[in-house]
């Protein structure tokens, strides 16, 4: 007598990729825009780019669904936090909160997989990457989605990061340009699409700079 | 005053139909200080004096964000209060989390009602002592209600609140006729003359008072002192003209050369570090 199998998935995978650099002043964050299911595409135009604070994107790959339902849970906490404490949340606080909703759900869990960016309370940027389950680190840089197996590499390679283990803590940050950054997301995805069919090369971008910031757009190649 | 026979319970009956502890707690409203509001078609001005028990002390909060198209303002146990906005706060964040759009006012207020209505047939409870002025912006318009708490609400033009309302009251009563095509700006300098009235000769200064506004394109927020200061200065200069000791609304009437207020006020700090929720 084998176990019943379950003959419905509550889950679905979207599919498309995210990638974050963190920069001495700076934060790149990108995800690609389409939105997939099996070989199917179920629309070229879509952001997996959420605001979640003055200061604080987060891009999401994975079940889309879910994705929107955790995107909107952290939107309200974001709204209490404001009337409880008079101010917007800094980043590394949302990274906590993103991995303590995420673990809440530890048995049924959002299937969603996040790349926390943004400038912390000193305009330095950070990167946060999450699994689904909220485990998180504070990283240089990430990728996170379908593409991500073709992108860390590539990013290894390009950005390396010093451990998190090594004593005295060093600089996790890039010593890239924005510009530098910026392009290397470019080429990051141009590549990603040629072998991963979930992921395109068109993408959209939010870049974060302590003097000024750029809402997120939709940019090409 | 002392009607001891029948107040010791709210669930007691008089037997002139009254509830005497509902009654008492409108009376905590009356002991508290002024807040007054007043409203447009477009936009909804709330006012308050700031009463500090010492002068060692700040000044109670009683302006509260309840979200970006409602705010409030209390008047009486101002604990209460605080705990009557985190309620409708909360509820704000949960319809816009299941429905994407705002609470229409009217059900906020309803809601409030009710609860307060609660609270006024159960034994073990006691009735809220703060009456609200819940100022907000729906599909429907610009409103603005008190709360009762009996567990009434009314819809108002304008209304006062609180220790020495009626002189604020009667200005409001001259001139509401006019309020419904006034100016923003017209509006908050009638709030800021309100609530010079129920000063009643002490200093109006920007320290002295808060004032907070709800309107199309306008998120809820409270005026910083400055824009406060600036409004109230160009009161002076009118009455300066004048002779001194009138009535204050001739020199209200006398404003239309002093718009500088107007670019000065935009409302909310473009400071960098300064967050949208900064009450």
């Amino acid at each position: 007598m084998t176990k019943q199998q379950a003959n419905w998935s509550p889950y679905d995978n979207n599919g498309g990729s995210c990638v974050a650099i963190a920069g001495a002043d700076y934060c790149v964050i990108a995800a690609d825009t389409r939105m997939s299911t099996g070989y199917n595409i179920l629309t070229r135009d879509y952001s997996k780019i959420c605001k979640l604070a003055d200061k604080c994107v987060m891009a999401s790959s994975g079940f889309q669904a879910d994705v929107r339902a955790l995107q909107k849970q952290l939107a309200a906490r974001h709204l209490i936090y404001q009337h409880q404490h008079n101010k917007q949340m800094s980043c590394p606080a949302m990274a906590q909160l993103l991995s303590n909703t995420l673990y809440y759900k530890r048995f049924f869990p959002y299937y969603s997989f996040n790349v926390l960016g943004g400038l912390d309370n000193e305009g330095k940027g950070c990167v946060f990457t999450y699994d689904a389950v909220g485990s998180y680190e504070k990283v240089g840089y990430s990728s996170q989605g379908s593409g991500s197996t073709l992108i860390m590499p590539f990013l290894d390679n390009q950005l390396k990061s010093p451990s998190p283990l090594l004593l005295p803590a060093q600089d996790a940050v890039t010593p890239l340009v924005e510009a530098e950054a910026i392009d290397l997301v470019k080429t990051v995805f141009a590549s990603a699409s040629e072998r991963d069919i979930y992921t395109v090369r068109r993408q959209t971008r939010t870049c974060y700079h302590k003097c000024s910031w750029y809402p997120p757009g939709i940019h090409g190649t | 005053m002392f009607r001891n026979q029948y107040d010791t319970d709210v669930t007691t009956w008089s037997p002139a139909g009254r509830l005497f502890q509902v009654e008492y707690a409108m009376e905590a409203v009356k002991q508290g200080s002024a807040a007054i509001g007043l409203r447009s078609k477009t936009h909804v001005v709330l006012g308050c004096v700031n009463k500090a028990n010492s002068e060692l002390s700040s000044h109670q909060k009683k302006i509260f964000k309840v979200d970006d198209h409602i705010g409030v303002a209390i008047a009486g146990l101002t604990a209460d209060g605080r705990v009557l906005s985190r309620y409708m706060r909360n509820e704000c964040i949960n319809y816009s989390f299941t429905y994407e759009s705002p609470l229409p006012v009217g059900r906020l207020v309803v809601q409030l009602a009710d609860k307060a209505q609660v609270c006024t047939q159960r034994s073990w409870k006691r009735p809220y002592g703060v009456g609200l002025l819940v100022a907000g912006l729906d599909e429907s318009g610009a409103h603005l209600y008190y709360n009762c708490p009996s567990g009434n609400y009314f819809e108002y033009q304008a209304f006062a609140i609180g220790s020495r309302s009626q002189a604020a009251k009667t200005y409001l009563e001259r001139r509401f006729e006019n309020f419904t095509d006034s100016s923003r700006d017209d509006l908050v300098k009638d709030a800021i003359t309100a609530i010079r009235e129920t000063l009643q000769g002490e200093a109006l200064k920007s320290s002295i008072c808060t004032i907070a506004v709800v309107g199309v394109g306008e998120p809820f927020h409270v005026l910083d002192q400055g824009t406060v200061q600036q409004i109230i200065d160009t009161f002076e200069i009118a009455a300066e003209q004048e002779d001194p000791a009138t009535e204050p609304d001739a020199a209200t009437g006398q404003e239309a050369a002093t718009e500088q207020g107007t670019a000065a006020d935009q409302g909310g700090s473009t400071d960098e570090g300064a967050a949208p929720m900064d009450i």
